[in-house]
Order: structure tokens, then sequence, then C-alpha cells
């Protein structure tokens, strides 16, 4: 039986072995214990033993090779024996297999932070306060115990309108209480609707007189290396513009049925303990949905073998900011998952990402992409499309908005989307269908059932 | 109830542990023949003999290891430090050991041993005699570590910790060994490794103070009542595991915190305990948690400087009182 | 009275030569295996054991090769004689033994299972220390084997305890306290045997000189290279010992063992020498090729395995169904290793309070 003689890990810091002389010619009897090569490694040359006995049938490196650990360095076996399939094996990358793993197991993941998933507002801030606040720094802060903020929220009292008595202006308990014991004044209305990210208003400060400023020389920059993700990203998406034709195509929806049906599932959601389930995993879902009635858009070009791949499966991937930049975790099948799953996996995904614990399998693969900015206030964007995807959706805000129904201007929640289209693979008027279907549903959610 | 001085409430632990159970003995420097460098064992080596009663020579690193060895072998000793200053030349035995052969060994061998002796400052006796030991010891998993401030607490903690199979660090304090308060005298009287208890009850403030610093505590809550202030006062006991529940279910009653620890600041118990408490009482917090501790130098010899380098009870007041935010 | 011999060349890096040490035996008698009372079946006994010790060692350097194994792997090839001469000397599961961390191959020669001893080292579930201690700590509560030690010397304080318990509780057993050459160094040593002296103790201290200390030989290292001497400073018996020749080591052990009985601690340092480097990573530069090989002259399994045929007590033919046995034994353990799962995440919170219900933080 054929026995393949791999390169050892003979020190703890060594990823190859150089092979600087053998010892024993092919053809020869060995036992265990036998030295039959000199391996250089990082740190010393030390002596390669066999630790099986066989004829050696093949000297598969040279002298001077340099090897990896576990890769074939020879083969033993009996006189005359086949050892074709061995060999095949081993150039097909078994043997490293192990290697390339502890490699891409340290990956290029990098830092997570603590910026949300790229959600729309509109999720409004609850009691237990899962996200951190968006507190903005600088002037017109308003400090708070945490204690005084709870009681301040729980009875819909603006703690930037209150006045601290604790030190340097602090708002604290009593402080709270005193104003919940005057009258209900201008208590702000349930803010949970507000589509704006939840931020304290500023107190606008009175604008100090300050004399003209003096400055002196530049401070020297701070020069970065350029990350390996960020070398990845720069990489994909310059290739992507820079090869796909993009265009773009962008339509308004409007977002009042989309609110309610989420009003209505994340109450249910919360009656069963469940997580809330966010505008984006609607979007999502719509999305998914949509690339079933509309397949010339899940596709994949590959131009170095002259194809287009239609894909069988929807996965949809949704684009995520962490610390070094962007990464795109995908919803496996989303066309066959429920709300509540969508929402699940992309919370737990997102958070992966963001602590540099995402594997290959749960960033590649997708066949279509969303990105989210409109938690930042961005109406509208066109975004890079992600390769080999043949498109990629930007979801604006929701933001209130002027609309017409049955003849009169009422306020309305609208939502724009833009889809970037890979003019080599999709056509205007395909991914137009493509848009207006995932406007349908999120317009009429029920279609989303279907 | 008896009345005991804390180092006799000791002894009648070890005692009554050791007539109840012949595999337990005692070890340690002038433990036998001296009675005991502070007359803890007193007419122990009469009661049971050479071979239960142990004097040692100089040599901690080998007894304590000694004793890992008679435990892991199925017997229970309690080894005794003159002061746990001197637990540092045998901190291999009880760190990399005691402390986790039970699970290197897969369950294999357990250490149900008792280390204990006399902890903290003891007075002007320089910076090799003054060291709080809790947070070096507190930190490793497969320890537990108990800090009883009165003679009552230190009897029922002291037996618990001579029959707990797990390896016990029982800190005593050589300040408070003749210290007398009420015992209980019911029949083999324990107390539970883990339990903290409720001294004072109060509204205003929580006080949480282990080992000698619970007596500042409580000083600390008669001043404040003078003012009018009703402050809650807990004796953690068990230092790890630590009965964070008591502590937080105060905090959510009065909202602030002060923590009395003896110990140096960086990463005492104090630190531990402060992040627990933001970690999971954030929102019932009016004010941060503030700590009084030793300071951040060795301790001095001058009694001045030693006053000074000792957290006082006026500190403690004035901490409540800012956190109470009242000037 | 061993005198220090002066140096056999340069070491390799172009330090100073090092002087070496001289083997010295036990007994001036030449030993046979009836003169020590051992059968035929002993001897094939302990030539199997020196064997499955042996390529289990080697096997388990070349599943370090392949990543299988990490962290630290101290190999015991070479001092084979020692584990088997002392492990036939005294009562396995009534007497004790603690040693340090080169303790594959006492554990192998006390009766652990090679499979469970193998999944150890891959770190599976079923590893003797479940996958918790790796190679630095064989423990097995049945074979009264306490550990596996990583820590330099920090076990031979704990081996004068498990003697003080032998004593306590009356049970007639002794305990076999192995440490390397390095660890007389150790504070933690001399503690040790001086309580164990003071307190008359069962125990015999045996140091397996093997003459280096990772990379330090015993000249560089004591001002003091005699270690049985160290004896002397504590009012003990103390004596050196042949520790290529399991015969010598064996009648060495008896004689110690019955010393430990009668209360009687003792120091017994038997000189040996390991093939290998100090662990994995050590390229040996500290020694020469010339002097490693003219060690290997000194094969304790080669010289027990001539005996044997001179005395006919067993064929070439049947020594080598042994080793094939052998061979075959420590394979199985490697595919039972590999097949083995890692553990249950869980795990990581077993024992490691006796605690059923402990809190951990996270």
């Amino acid at each position: 039986m054929a026995i393949p003689v791999e390169m050892p890990k003979m020190s703890d810091t060594m990823d190859e072995g150089v092979l600087v002389a053998w010892l024993v010619d092919e053809g020869a009897s060995i036992a265990p214990g036998d030295v039959i090569a000199q391996v250089e490694t990082d740190k010393a040359t030390m002596d390669l033993e066999s630790y099986d006995d066989g004829v050696l049938l093949k000297k598969v490196v040279g002298e001077g090779d340099s090897v990896p650990i576990g890769g074939l360095i020879a083969v033993l076996g009996s006189e005359g024996e086949d050892i074709s399939d061995l060999l095949a094996k081993y150039e097909n990358g078994a043997g490293k297999s192990e290697q390339k793993e502890a490699e891409r197991g340290t990956g290029s993941s990098s830092g997570g932070d603590d910026q949300a998933i790229a959600e729309p507002s509109g999720d409004g801030v609850d009691a237990s306060l899962a996200e951190p606040e968006v507190i903005p720094a600088g002037d017109g802060q308003t400090k708070s115990s945490p204690l005084a903020r709870k009681l301040a929220r729980e009875h819909g009292l603006d703690i930037g309108r209150l006045r601290g008595s604790g030190p340097e202006g602090r708002v604290i308990k009593r402080d709270v209480e005193a104003a919940i014991g005057d009258a209900p004044a201008e208590a702000s209305p349930a803010r949970r609707a507000d589509p704006r990210p939840a931020v304290p208003p500023r107190r606008e400060p009175e604008a100090p007189l300050t004399p003209a400023v003096e400055f002196g020389p530049d401070k020297p920059d701070d020069v970065v290396r350029i990350s390996q993700m960020r070398k990845t990203v720069a990489r994909r998406l310059a290739e992507s513009k820079f090869t796909a034709p993009h265009f773009y195509l962008t339509i308004d929806v409007d977002m009042s049925a989309s609110i309610e049906a989420r009003n209505e599932v994340n109450a249910l959601a919360e009656r069963q303990g469940q997580g809330k389930i966010s505008f984006n995993d609607f979007v999502t879902k719509a999305v998914a949905s949509a690339l079933r009635y509309h397949p010339q858009v899940n596709a994949s070009y590959n131009g170095d073998d002259g194809v287009i791949a239609y894909h069988k499966q929807a996965h949809v991937a949704v684009a995520v900011a962490v610390e070094e930049g962007l990464m795109t975790p995908v919803i496996r099948n989303a066309d066959g998952k429920g709300l509540l799953q969508i929402a699940s996996e992309t919370r737990t995904l997102a958070d992966r990402a963001r602590n540099k614990q995402l594997q290959p399998e749960e960033y590649q693969g997708s066949t279509f992409t969303t990105s989210n900015l409109g938690m930042f206030g961005i109406q509208e964007f066109t975004a890079i499309i992600n390769p080999p995807n043949a498109c990629i959706l930007a979801i604006g805000g929701i933001r209130d908005a002027p609309v017409v129904r049955d003849g009169a201007v009422v306020p309305g929640k609208m939502m724009k989307l833009t889809l970037s289209c890979d003019h080599r693979v999709v056509d205007g008027a395909i991914g137009a269908a493509f848009l207006d279907t995932v406007r349908r549903h999120l317009e009429q959610p029920a279609t989303m059932l279907l | 109830m008896a009345t005991l001085q804390f180092r006799e409430a000791i002894r009648a632990a070890m005692v009554e542990e050791m007539e109840r159970d012949d595999r337990i003995f005692l070890i340690g420097e002038e433990v036998a023949q001296y009675n005991g460098a502070y007359k803890v064992s007193e007419g122990m080596l009469d009661r049971f003999g050479e071979k239960r009663v142990i004097d040692t020579p100089i040599s901690e690193s080998g007894f304590s290891g000694l004793g890992v060895g008679a435990a892991m072998s199925g017997l229970r000793p309690i080894v005794e430090f003159m002061t746990f200053n001197f637990s540092f030349v045998a901190i291999d035995q009880l760190i990399n050991n005691a402390a986790k052969i039970r699970y290197m060994s897969g369950g294999q061998f357990g250490v149900p041993i008792v280390f204990r002796g006399p902890n903290g400052a003891a007075g002007q006796l320089a910076a090799t005699h003054n060291t709080s030991t809790e947070s070096i010891y507190a930190t490793i998993p497969g320890l537990k570590v108990v800090s009883p401030s009165n003679p009552d607490d230190a009897k029922g903690l002291l037996k618990s910790a001579i029959r707990d199979d797990d390896p016990v660090i029982f800190l005593e304090s050589e300040v408070m060994y003749g210290m007398k308060g009420e015992v209980s005298d019911a029949d083999d009287y324990t107390i539970p490794i883990g339990k903290a208890r409720i001294a004072r009850e109060g509204s205003d403030v929580t006080i949480v103070a282990h080992g000698r610093s619970y007596w500042l505590g409580l000083e600390t809550a008669d001043k404040l009542e003078k003012d009018g202030f009703s402050a809650e006062v807990i004796d953690p006991r068990t230092i790890r595991p630590f009965d964070i529940d008591t502590v937080l279910t105060s905090i959510r009653k009065t909202n602030r915190c002060v923590i009395i620890d003896e110990s140096n600041p960086f990463a005492s118990i104090s630190s531990e305990v402060a992040y627990q408490i933001q970690e999971r009482a954030f929102d019932f917090l009016d004010s941060p948690v503030l700590r009084i501790t030793a300071r951040d130098t060795p301790a001095p010899y001058a009694k001045n400087l030693m006053d000074y380098y000792m957290p006082q009870v006026k500190d403690a007041y004035d901490a409540c009182r800012k956190v109470m935010y009242v000037n | 009275m061993p005198k220090r011999s002066k140096s056999n060349g340069e070491a390799a890096d172009g330090r100073e030569s090092d002087a070496a040490v001289e083997i010295v035996p036990f007994s001036d008698e030449e030993l046979s295996h009836d003169s020590l009372g051992l059968s035929r079946d002993q001897i094939i006994g302990m030539y199997r054991s020196m064997m499955l010790q042996r390529r289990f060692e080697e096997r388990a350097a070349q599943m370090y090769g392949k990543q299988k194994i990490a962290g630290f792997l101290h190999l015991y090839i070479g001092q084979e004689a020692v584990s088997t001469g002392s492990a036939e000397a005294i009562r396995i599961g009534e007497d004790s033994v603690i040693t340090a961390y080169r303790d594959h191959g006492i554990g192998l020669a006390l009766g652990m299972e090679p499979n469970a001893c193998m999944a150890e080292l891959f770190g599976r579930q079923d590893g003797c220390s479940r996958g918790k201690g790796g190679s630095m700590h064989y423990f097995s509560k049945d074979l009264r084997l306490f550990g596996g030690h990583g820590i330099v010397g920090s076990h031979i304080p704990i081996g004068t305890g498990i003697a003080f318990a032998h004593k306590y509780k009356e049970d007639g057993g002794v305990c076999l306290c192995f440490l390397g050459d390095g660890a007389v160094g150790q504070g933690a040593f001399h503690e040790a045997v001086n309580l164990a002296s003071l307190y008359d103790l069962p125990i015999v201290y045996i140091i397996e000189n093997n003459q280096y200390a990772m990379g330090t030989s015993v000249s560089r290292a004591f001002a003091e290279t005699d270690f049985y001497k160290q004896a002397d400073g504590y009012d003990m018996h103390g004596a050196v010992a042949n520790g290529m020749d399991v015969f010598d080591v064996y009648r060495a052990m008896t004689e110690h063992v019955e010393m430990a009985r009668n209360f009687q601690p003792s120091i017994l340092e038997v000189r040996t020498y390991r093939y290998r480097g100090h662990s994995m990573s050590d390229p040996g530069n500290y020694r020469t090729k010339e002097e490693l090989d003219s060690r290997k002259d000194d094969d304790p399994i080669i010289r027990l395995k001539a005996y044997i045929i001179e005395r006919d007590l067993a064929t070439n033919d049947e020594l080598d169904v042994v080793d094939e046995e052998v061979k075959k034994v420590v394979l199985d353990s490697v595919s039972y290793s590999d097949e083995n799962p890692f553990p249950e995440l869980e795990e990581i919170y077993e024992n490691v309070y006796a605690q059923e219900d402990y809190p951990f933080l996270n």
C-alpha cells in the first residue's frame, strides 16, 4: 500500500521546509527510523526520518525545493506499485488542505465595532435599549444618570429639556421626579413612530463670541497601512465598477402598508419572546420573493467561461458596516424563509461580522446583495455591484413626504430603492420589472405570502 | 449563643470538624507546640496529638504542596499560613496545583483543602506584611475565596469550607482575632459559601464591604443615620463566588453604591464588583459606583502614613454623601 | 565514587564543551532475571512495555508533525528502562506514582490505555483527561498515577503529601516521585525532601538524570552534579543506578521501595539519556551528533532484546510478533483518536469545581 511521506511541522513557527538533500535513492528499502533526507526549517536543518517501511518509490520533490507543511515529499510502497492515484490526490491539494484551512481560519476578518447593522430608520427606541443610543459629542450634550434617563423615558419626558442639579449639570433622579410632579407640559409623543434615528434633541447653545484663532503648523497625518480587508474590498469593487457596465433604476415606495404589517408582526413576536423584525428584513424578504418572479436578475456573469449562470436559489447578502470596512453576510434561501428567521439570522450574522467571526461559507455564495444607508438619513444612493452578482439594491431611509391619495395631498412614508444592474446580464426592462415587483411586495405585503 | 473571640470561633470550627472527620488535619508553622502564632490553634495539639496537628519548618511551598498531595489522596488538610503574605512563596501550589488539578485530570482527582490565615493590613508592619491577597486568588477559576468579618460568620464559614470538596482560600485578619462576638451554638452550625448577608437594611445608599472593611461600613452607616440617611450595608462574606444578586437587589432599591475594600485599588475586588453592578444594574444607577480602598502604594510604616494609607470612615462617609448628591 | 569525566568534544553550537555524565550501575553484580526473581513472562512483558512506549512516542512525534497534536510534547524515547523497571517494582494500584511532564512512559508502563492516551494528545473527548490536560497531564485514579505536571518541581511537594497520606492512613503504600535533573534546582525539591525526611515518609524520589534540563547540561546548572548526594543534606539514603539497564533499575527500585515501606525516604538518581530533544521545538544544538550516536549504543530496548535472545527466553520471531502487536496497538490508537470527537463545548465547565451548580460568570 502506498504510503505518503509528508513535510512535517518541525518547529512551532515553521510554515514550510526546504528539502536541502536527499540521502537515499529511489528503489532503496526504507525502515522506520531511517533518515531519508535533510530539511531546512526556519530554525535549523533537521533530519527527516521515515516512520514506516517500504521501498522509496518516488522522490516527489527535488533538492532545493520548498514544501509547505503537509505537502508530499516522497512515496513509499511495494516495488512496482501504481501510485498515480496517490499522486493525483496530492496534486489536487489534499494534504495541503489542512494547512489551507488553518490559513483561512485566521483569514482577513477585521475588527468589529458598535455600528448597528444598516437598518432603515423607524425602529425607534424601546425601553430595554438593545442598541446603543447615538449620542452626539460636543456642546449641547445632556448629562444624565442612567436611572434618570430610564425614568424620563418611562414618563415620556424629554430629558434634554430638564435642568440637572447633579455635578456638571447632570440630570439625576430627583430632577426627573420633580419634572414628573409638575404638569406634564410637553411630554413628547411616542417617539417610537418617529422614523429618524433616536437622537436626543440638542439644546441650542448660545453662540459665544470667540476671538479669531491662530493656527500653527499642520500636525502630521496618521498614516495607516491598508488592511487586508480594505485591499480586498478595494480590489473587488474597483474591478466590479470598471468591468461591469452599471446602470441605475430608482423607484419610490409607499411604506405605509409595510409599517402597519411590521407593527403587527412585531407585536406578535414580542408576545412570543422573539426578536424584532426590522424594515431591512422586510426588504430582504421582498427582494428574495421578487427574485423568484424575475430569475433573469438572479444571475452571475462569468466572462472567462463565456457563460451567465442563472441561480435556482435566492441567497441574499446584506451589507454590514464593520470597523475595518464592509462585509456581506448571506441569508441563504431567503425566499423560503419567514420574516422571523430572516431577522434572527441577519442579527446573528451581523454580530459575527462585527466580531470578526464570519466563516467563508457565511459571506460567500450570494446571488443578490442589498445595502441600507437609511439609518444615516440617506434618501437614495447608488451602490457598486458585489461581484459576481448581477445587481445590488441600495435602500434609502423612510422619510415623511407628501403623497397624493384619492386626489388629496396627505403625509405619507416613502422609501427610495435604487437598483444597480450589470448591463451584460440584465437589461433595463428586466431590471425595471424586478424593481417594480419589489415595490409591489412592500406596498402590498400580502403578496409576499405567495 | 456564646460570646467568642474571632480566633476562638475559628478554633471551634476546626475542632468540631476534626472530631467529626478523622481525615482532617492541621499543618503549618507553629500550629502545634507553640499553640499557634496567633493562638488560633491553642490546645489543639493536646487534644488531637502529633499525627493531626503538625508543625512544619519554614517551607510554605513544601507544606502547601504536601497538603495538595494529601488532599488528592483523600485526606482533608487545613493548611495554615502564618500570614497570607507568606503564601506567595507557595503560590505555585495554590494557583497551579490546588486550583487546577481537578480540571486537568478530567475530574479524577479533587483537592478538598483549606488554606487559611490572616490577610491584609495589620498595623505598622511595613509593606511586605500588609498585602491584601483577595483579588490575586479570586481571579483563579478552581479556587473559592472566603472572607468573614465576624466570629459567627468565621465559625459557620470555616466549617463549610472544610466540608467543601473544592480548594478554599479562607482569609482571616490578625487585627480581628481578638474581636468578640456572639456565635451561634447550634449543633453543627454552618453558613453556606457564596451567600452575602444584609447586615443592615436601608434605602438611600448601598454599602458593600468585606472582612475588616465591614466594620468601616457599619460605622459609615451609623454616621449617615445621624444625618438622616439610611444606608444598606451588605457583607459579601464570600469573595468567590461573589453573591452579586444580593447587591443588585439592593441597588435597585437605593440606586447608589459605595464599596469599601481594604486592598490596593487596581484590579481589586471593588473593581470587579463595580463592573458587575454597572453591567447588570446600569439603568438603576443614579450616580457612578464609588469605592474606598487603600492607597495605590505599598503600605508604609509611620503611623500617620499608615492612617493615610488605609480606608477611613470619613472617606466612606464622604463618598456616600457624594453619590446621594448631598453636599 | 563516580568522577566527572571531561569533555567529549565541542557542542554543536560551538559552546565550551560540557562534561558528560558517567553512567554508574547500582549493582556491581551481574544481574540476571533469575537473580532478580523475575519470571520469563515478566521479562517478555517488560520488553513489550518498553516497545509500546517507544512506538507510542515515535508515532506521537509523527502526529505532532501532522499537527494532530499541538502544544508541548515531551518524548520519553531512550528512558524506557526507568519507567518499566520502576513499574515492575511496585504494587500498581496500591502504591502511588507522580511525575513531571515527560509522563507518557510511566503512564503506559503502569497500564494506561493507549487509546485514551493518544486521544488525550489529540485533545479529544475520550482522552484520559477528557481533552482538558494534554500531553503534560496524564492522570489515572485507578492506577494511582497522580499526574503529569507542567511546572518544573511543582509536583515534588505533592509527592511528599501523597506519601504523608499513605502514612496517615496506615495503608502500607509508598509513593514514587519522579523528577528530572533540572528540578533539583527548584526550592520546592529541597523543601519537599526535607519534609519527607523530617516526617519519615514512605517515598522514593527518583531523579531521572538525562543530563540536560532542556538545553542546559547538568554541569552548567549545578555546583554538585552527583545528585544522589543531595540525600546527605537531608539525612536520607542516596544511591545512583544505570537508567539504560532495566535490570539495574529494577534492582535499585526494589531496594528503595522496601526502604520506603519501612518509612525510610530516599533519593535514587537514575542516569539515563533521552534520544530526542527536550520537546518538539528543541533543535538540540546543545549536544553533538557524535554524543547522541554514541549513546544510542546504550539503547535499553536493544539491550534487553539481546539478553532475551542470548538467554533463549524467546526467539527473534517471537519478539517480532510482540513488535507487530505493539505496532498495531499504536496505529489503532491513532485511528481511534482521529475518529474520536472533540469535546462538547459544555465540557469547558466540567470539573472546574466539585460543586455542580457553580455560577460561572461566562
